[in-house]
């Protein structure tokens, strides 16, 4: 298989490219837009800041009770039951690149 | 992003006698953009002691517009072990930064050896717990360089060794660190209904002078053992009317007192939290009005 | 209220109420702790007691769910809060951060047998954990493309990049990006089903307020892994290229400039 060299040119050449690209002379703080990044650079999803904001400390309790279920037992109701695979439903093998 | 450092520190803003509520992150956007006349806000500084992004940020809008309450969850005041040196030097890094008009902290312990349970475990009403606390108030009021507010909590066993009440309790802590209280009247109804004693008597006894703040919140319906109704404070609800009538009986003695709303499970919109804040805002300006009247009469 | 000082017991030090209240909140097989009672003399406390116990087992379960609720989803509620609880009995927080909760939880999924037929589960979590991570690191300015024109073109290859605080790289051999968008938009089980498996690596960078998450292009990952083990352009691309030959050095070092992943340069 033949093999790409980076040569100083082919960097050069390369960095041009990007910093010749009109969208890249100034980078938006906030990010750049999904549309325009899934059209060179993979597939972005962004936002989802405020309603998933993480963990936090409360001083509340909770009248949910720990019933101390058997993982060993319990079957799987969410959604990775949905996702098919060669070897059924919800379990796949990886594919080595 | 504004062009303001997240870590520059905020000019002060004492907390008025008005309404507040407990700030949530789903509700960062709605009060930026709508500006709701609302009296103050406060937040759980172990939220707000990452590194930087989007809980720093917000913060930092909200408290430049409105006065701010830290009220910590973490300090194990009642441990009886030494309070974590990691945890106040973190606590004081935000009292710097955000110069709180309110601080309050809980009657109750929540780590032991090197691990945090995250939750607001009892201490007994003994002498020797009641010492460990007053050093452990000292201790964090020296530290930060202010007064700080103690919460009396919601309690769901008694401990055989106690030889104190609750009040008894809270008064020798009073005493010994010149410290305030923060008087949840949600917990007073829960703990109350848990420990089978009567909540007017006991709002009647408290430490009125002493209250910087008071809490408001829902709880949930449970029961124990013996099939008697167990309450746990699970800020998931509208405040009870039970709690409403203890709070207009607390305000007769207290006068019109910083209030905060908490709700921290099942949160609601932001409308729906601003009209329970609202409803003990009025209470807080019939309050003030009956003060008044007695005080010119 | 109380009417027990009248007990001629002595007074047990304080510390070990202490530690036995706490080993029995993470144990359910120890007794409820002698000292605690009910509202009265002889009532019982077990169900009081296990309020306590409810609170710190179900709270920090909950507090995961906030953490990894793409892996709350995959499994369902019934599960997690099965399979949850194991891990936190076993490693309970050692801060009151409790945004720094669960790093390795991701860990202890790889190696919990239940979900072993879900393999991709533990790279998830990974993912999750990384956008917390990025949610909460230090915020910083992102490299300003134009300061890799100032650069002589001789010493372009030798550059070396430190990355914004808020970049995270994922890589997995499992579609993990497209199974994360998924639970992101409506009906995730039906985008679910339409996806390939195949190996995805994942960028998540936030230069401001917004986090952006990213499937990355051939060779991808591995370019980004070179460079933040603090290779030169030139060697982390050639890296990238002998991993996939369909590298494109443009549209990669395009797009870190683009997503903010980068916040400075130095020549090597």
């Amino acid at each position: 298989m033949s093999k790409k060299s980076f040569s100083a040119a082919v960097i050069a050449g390369a960095v041009a490219t990007v910093v010749s690209a009109g969208a890249l002379t100034t980078v938006s703080t906030t990010g750049a837009h999904a549309a325009e990044m899934e059209k060179c650079y993979g597939v972005a999803l962004k936002g989802e800041n405020d309603c998933a904001a993480g963990p936090g400390t409360t001083c509340k309790g909770t009248s949910t009770v720990d019933y101390q279920g058997n993982a060993w037992k319990l079957v799987k109701k969410g959604t990775c039951t949905t996702m098919k695979t060669p070897n059924g439903m919800g379990s796949l093998e990886p594919i080595k690149s | 992003m504004t062009s303001n450092n997240p870590m520059s520190v905020l000019a002060p803003k004492p907390i008025p006698a008005r309404a507040g509520v407990g700030l949530k992150a789903e509700h960062y956007q709605t009060i930026l953009e709508t500006n709701p006349d609302i009296g103050w806000f406060e937040v759980h500084p172990e939220n707000y002691m990452g590194a930087g992004g989007p809980p720093l940020h917000y913060l930092r809008e909200i408290a430049e517009r409105y006065p701010l309450s830290l009220h910590g969850v973490a300090a194990s005041i009642g441990a009886d072990q030494p309070l974590r040196q990691d945890h106040i030097d973190r606590l004081k890094d935000l009292n710097t930064r955000y110069k709180p008009g309110l601080f309050s902290e809980h009657l109750a312990w929540s780590s032991h050896d090197e691990l945090f349970f995250n939750d607001l475990l009892p201490v007994p009403y003994r002498e020797d717990s009641l010492e460990r606390v007053i050093e452990h108030v000292d201790q964090l009021q020296s530290h930060l360089g202010r007064q700080i507010l103690i919460e009396n909590p919601s309690v769901y066993v008694a401990f055989a060794s106690s030889t104190m009440t609750e009040i008894a309790f809270l008064e020798k802590l009073v005493e010994k660190t010149q410290c305030g209280l923060l008087l949840d009247v949600n917990n007073v109804y829960v703990s109350a209904t848990n420990q089978n004693y009567d909540p007017v008597a006991y709002l009647d006894a408290f430490p009125i002078e002493h209250v910087g703040e008071i809490h408001l919140a829902g709880f949930a319906r449970d029961e124990d053992d013996e099939g008697e109704i167990l309450l746990i404070d699970s800020h998931d609800a509208h405040v009870a009317d039970a709690v409403w009538d203890l709070f207009d009986h607390a305000l007769v003695r207290s006068g019109p007192v910083p209030t905060l709303v908490e709700w921290d499970a099942n949160i609601p919109t932001w409308d729906v939290l601003f009209a329970e804040a609202m409803r003990a805002e009025d209470k807080l300006k019939a309050a003030a009005k009956h003060q008044e009247i007695r005080h010119a009469g | 209220m109380l009417d027990n000082q009248l007990s001629l017991a002595p007074m047990p030090p304080l510390i070990i109420d202490q530690a036995a209240f706490s080993k029995g909140l993470l144990d359910a097989q120890m007794p409820t702790p002698e000292d605690v009672v009910g509202p009265a003399k002889g009532k019982k406390a077990n169900k009081r007691y296990n309020v306590y116990r409810n609170n710190v087992i179900v709270g920090l379960t909950e507090s995961l769910m906030a953490t990894y609720p793409v892996v709350h989803q995959l499994v369902g509620d019934e599960f997690f809060r099965a399979m949850t609880p194991v891990y936190v009995r076993h490693t309970p927080p050692v801060c009151a951060m409790l945004a720094e909760y669960g790093q390795d939880y991701p860990d202890f999924l790889q190696g919990f047998e239940p979900v072993a037929d879900v393999p991709y589960l533990p790279d998830v979590a990974r993912l999750e954990q990384a956008w917390l991570q990025s949610y909460h690191s230090a915020d910083a300015v992102a490299l300003d493309p134009a300061a890799l024109q100032s650069v002589p073109q001789e010493q372009l290859g030798d550059l070396v990049f430190s990355f914004h605080p808020a970049c995270r790289l994922i890589r997995s051999d499992y579609p993990i990006h497209s199974i994360w968008a998924a639970h992101k938009q409506d009906d995730p089980a039906a985008h679910m089903a339409e996806i390939i498996v195949r190996p995805e690596d994942v960028l998540i960078t936030r230069p401001g307020l917004e986090i952006t998450v990213i499937a990355l292009p051939e060779g991808g990952g591995a370019f980004i892994a070179a460079l933040m083990a603090g290779k030169s352009l030139a060697d982390a691309a050639q890296e990238a290229a002998d991993h996939n030959p369909a590298f494109d050095l443009a549209q990669n070092l395009g797009g870190l400039l683009e997503t903010g992943a980068l916040h400075s340069l130095n020549v090597a």
